[in-house]
Order: C-alpha cells, then structure tokens, then sequence
C-alpha cells in the first residue's frame, strides 16, 4: 500500500461527499469545452464564409455614396491606379488580396454592357517596384493579422472563372475578355468566341458561372486595355480588398484610411462586426460560465473537504499517532484535490467535447472535432482551482491536535 | 527509559486556567508495565499524551533514552513515534474503510515500508493476534474483541519498544478483556514497556507498578504499600 493508495481508497469507499464538487468542477470544465469548442469553429466557419463572399472592403473616391455593395464600382468618379501600389506596398495586417477595378460602358452588336477592367495577379508580380512586397504572390493570412489562411495561390486561381470568388485572376491577356453567365447568356457567346468591344476584337476565354450578383452582368478585361480603349488614363473606380473578417472589423478601415487619407473606405462593416461580436461574446461567456462554475467548484470543494476534515477527526488523530506528520496529512488532502479536480478537468472535457459536437451542427450548424489543447487547460484550471480550495482545510487537518485520539480528549 | 521530569501542564478553558498536570515526577524503566488509574479528569490522558509526544508540557521535560522529546522537532517528534511508540486506543480508532490487514499496514506505510514487507510483517501480526482468516474483512464486519486484535496487531506493526494504551478494555466484555490483557502482558514479557491508562481495576492488577493520579498529582501506589509494610 502507497500513501496515495489511502487516498484512493477513501474515495472509492466512500464517494458521496464528493460527488457534488466533482460534479460541479466537472460542469465548469464542460461548459468552457462546449462553448469554446463550438465557437473557434464557428470562427472558422465565418472566416471560411467571408472568403468565400470575396471582397469584404472597398476603397473608393472620396465622393462616391455606396448604394449597392456589388456595384461599387459604377459611379464614374476615379481615383490614380497608384494607389494599388501604395496599398500592397504598405502590406497592411489582414490584407489577404487586391482588386483594383475601373467600370466603363460599351456595346456589343448594339447591346449595351458594363465592361470592367482588372488587374491580373501576374501583373502585380511583374513590376519591379512591387517585387519585393511578395503580396499576392504568397499567402499573406498565415503570418500577418488574424486570418487562418490565405487566400491567394493554388491551382485553382489558374482558372479564370476563379474571379467569381476569389476576384482577382492570376492571368488576362490584353485582348482576352471573361463574360458573366447573364450577358454570355443574352450574347449568345461561349468560351473560344471572338466579340468587338470598343473597336478592339477580344477572344472570351471563359464564362463566370451564376454569382447572382450584378457582376453575372458583366465583360472583364485587362485594366490597362479598359484604360487605353475608354481613354481615361491610369485610374480606377475602386480597389476590392480581400481582408480578414477580424481585420475587417477591426483596426484594418482606420488603417486604410490613414494610408489613403483622399479615399473613402468602407467595408460589409455590420456582417462582419457582428459575427466577430458574437464569436467574441460566445468566448467570453464561455470563460465567464467556467470562472462562475469553477468558483461553485472551489467553494464546494473547500465547504467538503472542511466536514471531511471534521468528520475524520479521529481517523487523522490516529494517523498522526502512528506517525504521520503534519505534511503527510496536508498531502493526503491536497492528493485527494488533484484527483478532484483531474478527475473533474477531464470529465468536463469529454462532456464538453461530446456536447459540442451535438449541440454544434444543431444550433449553428457547425461541424466540430476534439479540441486537445482544451483538455490541458480544462484539467490544468480544475486541477488548480480544486488544490487551492482545499489548502486551507489541508492546513486545518494538519493542524489538529492529535490527543483527540484518547478516549476523553 | 522514561522520564517525567517536573513536568506542569496548564490549560486554558474559558478563560480559566486548570491544572492538569502538577509538578510530577516519574520513572518508567524500560520493560516497565504501569497502569496509570484515577478519577475522570484527573490528568490520565494528559500523561499518555505528553509520553507520545503530542503535548507538550507547560514546563518540565520528557525524556525518553535520555532524549527531551519536545526539544525536538515536530518531525523528529513523529519520527520517534513511529519507530519507538505503539498506541492502543479504547475505541480501537480502525480505519473504516480499509481491511484488518491494510489497517496493521498503515504504521508501514508511514515508515516508508515496501508494499511486500507491509503485507508480510502485517500478515505475520494478524496471526500473533489469532486473526489469520479475518484479514481481508473491513471493521464492521468484525466484533469489538476482533477489532481490538486488529489494533493490538498495528501496533505491533512497527515493533515498538513502548505501547501506550489508553482504556484498552473500556469497551470490550469481560471474555475479550482477558483476552486483550493477555496480549499486552504477552508484549510486555517480550521485552516491551506497557503505560496503560485505565479506569478498570481488574486490567491494573495485570501490570507491575499502579500510579494513581488525582488532580495532577501522581503517587506511585507500590512505593506507598512498601512503605506502609516497612
């Protein structure tokens, strides 16, 4: 028999009093699991669901009132392509991607259509002064701000119907042209046709499935080809950001604006906002929810393990005849608290683990899988919180006299 | 050897102070067996106490092997109980929930014994006591008389040189008492000194020396009856 055979054994025999303090430290620990468990995939989620609504905010002239967040860009008024420069060179925090684009209208066999102009990743990449920013040509998200992941490179973005989602392209030649699903539709024009749009013959070399968005609308070609074709010289109507929705929520509008002081930036502000506040406040519930149950924990562990101490009296006394030391005694309490709280900390975990991924699909449809580092900070606080409520009543045992154990003591 | 050397022991209750022990002095040879009688309150469980090395005294020493035991350390205090001093308890004082066996393994266990030996040496005093097919039952399922085997048993565990017992036959039937009584002369005649407190005349007339203690104040009862024959 060890000593902490005797700890073991006084609760497997005796198990009852503790249960409500194993129960309640178990629930803390549950309740942080679940909820946080649930909400750093939900996190992710969002994060995943903001790139996939593209860009999340605009940068425009100073002027321009923002009707439709997908028409930003047809208003008429300018500003200098060089601020796209600017931009990548700053390599502000959260800046996952750049799109600048410039609007013009044009006519296809007397139909009119919205011709817009973009810029290809690969341009980007081939000017010199930008060589050394290494903004879209790696992933930016991984390193800088708060996204999970970047958003640029992989095989994907090779595909030019990639620009329904990702807004920008890696390659487009100067006479290539890419329609939307409704005008390719109403032109009656596919893949490898040739059309004429501003006296200049461009070759379709793809057509952007549904977006649902006025974009389905639309004729993409090369910026530098919109330019010289509309005759508008080096400007843009805007430049799309791709962004972190944290970011984007955050400090990343007072930081565009600081670098671009004559534009006007604006992004999905209230989407983003409230996501990310409802993350935050779901985290922050979750921590309060486990300091409250913690707190209920402590305060059972310690009010049971002082009527333990009150109730094992004699049995203390005895063993402090048979020569058991002060400290002995301390550590059988303070032994008898680790296993609480263990206990407690890795119960909680699997109940909570299990409950977020029951409750996770269901309440906001969000998958979610085991969070190990959860298991660490679940046993490591329980563990914590369970000894140092049981301190004091520790001291109390070791304190006792032990002539309680002679018959009229 | 021990020894009671001018030893006082004062309490405070409600804000009164009571004597319990008064200026005593006294020798207990090694291999000696007292019996310590007197009245309730008479300071009987104040001197198994200071002999254990759980009280200290208000002034005066306790020696034992010409060691003051209260000028050591708490921890070298406990150390000496639990090689030098082996307690019998009235009300046995088992643990519940272990068995006979883990019960007479517990001085062990607080030596620092290995698991084998704790198992070996508590089986071995298990059957000294008679109680070889009772070591794997728990407390209540033993009688009084088993019980206080089972105590006699772990306090043998260590091999003390001193057993304190206090009221070992206060809750056991005459039958068990006797049988208790023959234990603890069989300990003494092994070598053993026996300090036992009692309010039972018949358990007294099995040791060699009686001390009566009335109000803190010890008489050593052989002395005086020599006295009174000379």
């Amino acid at each position: 028999m060890k000593p902490y055979s005797l700890i073991l054994k006084e609760l497997w025999q005796r198990p009852t009093p503790m249960l409500t303090s194993l129960v309640a430290v178990t629930l803390g620990v549950t309740a942080l699991v679940a909820i946080q468990n649930i909400t750093v995939y939900s996190e992710q989620k969002i994060s995943s669901e903001m790139d996939s609504l593209g860009a999340n905010v605009l940068v425009l002239p100073p002027s321009v009132s923002l009707q439709n967040y997908y028409s930003a860009d047809m208003h008429g008024k300018t500003m200098p392509e060089e601020y796209v420069t600017q931009l990548a060179l700053a390599k502000l925090p959260g800046v996952q991607n750049l799109a600048p684009k410039l609007c013009v209208e044009a006519d296809v066999d007397s139909i009119p259509v919205v011709l817009t102009g973009i810029l290809p990743r690969s341009e980007f990449e081939a000017k010199a002064a930008w060589q050394g920013m290494s903004l879209l040509t790696s992933s930016v998200g991984s390193d800088r701000g708060c996204c999970a992941t970047g958003i640029t490179g992989g095989d994907e973005d090779e595909d030019p119907t990639a620009l329904a989602t990702k807004r920008s392209i890696k390659d487009l030649g100067k006479d290539e042209v890419i329609l939307g699903s409704e005008i390719a539709s109403q032109l009656g024009s596919q893949k490898g046709d040739k059309i004429t749009l501003l006296e200049k013959e461009f070759k379709i070399i793809a057509v952007l499935p549904a977006t649902g968005t006025i974009d389905d609308g639309r004729l993409f070609a090369h910026l530098h080809t919109v330019q010289e074709l509309s005759g508008s010289g080096p400007v843009v109507n805007v430049i799309e950001i791709m962004a972190c929705c944290e970011d984007a929520a955050g400090d990343l509008v007072g930081d565009l604006s600081k670098e671009l002081p004559d534009t006007r930036v604006v992004t999905i502000s209230q989407v983003v906002e409230t996501q990310v506040a409802v993350n935050g406040l779901m985290s922050r519930l979750s921590w309060l929810f486990f300091s409250i149950l913690l707190l209920v924990g402590a305060a059972s562990i310690a009010s049971v393990m002082y009527s333990n101490v009150s109730e094992r009296r004699k049995e203390i006394g005895t063993l402090m005849a048979l020569g058991a030391s002060p400290a002995f005694v301390t550590r059988l309490f303070l032994g008898k608290a680790t296993i609480l709280g263990f206990a407690g900390g890795l119960g909680g975990f699997l109940l909570g683990t299990v409950l977020a991924y029951i409750l996770g699909p269901q309440l906001l449809g969000v998958a979610v899988q085991p969070m190990p580092q959860l298991c660490l900070i679940g046993i490591g606080v329980a563990t914590l919180v369970a000894v140092v409520a049981s301190y004091l009543p520790a001291r109390h045992a070791a304190g006792l006299d032990p002539c309680l154990v002679f018959n009229d003591a | 050897m021990y020894s009671l050397e001018n030893v006082i022991k004062k309490y405070e209750r409600h804000g009164q102070e009571v004597t319990a022990l008064d200026d005593t002095n006294l020798e207990i040879p090694d291999n000696d067996f007292v019996a310590i009688i007197g009245p309730s309150g008479s300071g009987k469980t104040t001197m198994l106490s200071l002999l254990g090395g759980m009280l200290a005294p208000s002034s005066g020493k306790v020696v034992l092997d010409g060691v003051s035991l209260y000028d050591l350390s708490v921890k070298e205090r406990t150390k000496v109980r639990s090689t030098k001093i082996g307690f019998v308890f009235q009300s046995f004082n088992l643990i519940p929930w272990l068995t006979a066996r883990e019960n007479v393994q517990i001085p062990l266990v607080l030596a620092g014994c290995d698991s084998e030996q704790q198992q070996q040496r508590a089986s071995a005093m298990l059957e000294k006591v008679g109680l070889a097919d009772r070591m794997r039952h728990k407390p209540s399922e033993m009688s009084q008389g088993q019980q206080q085997r089972v105590a006699l048993a772990r306090t043998l565990a260590n091999d003390p040189q001193i057993i304190l017992a206090d009221e070992p036959t206060g809750n056991l039937d005459p039958e068990t008492r006797e049988q208790v009584m023959e234990y603890l002369t069989e300990f003494h005649q092994d070598g053993r000194t026996i300090v036992m407190v009692t309010h039972d005349e018949a358990a007294a007339k099995f040791a060699t020396r009686t001390i009566r203690l009335v109000a803190g104040v010890a008489a050593d009862l052989n002395t005086e009856s020599q006295a009174e024959a000379a």
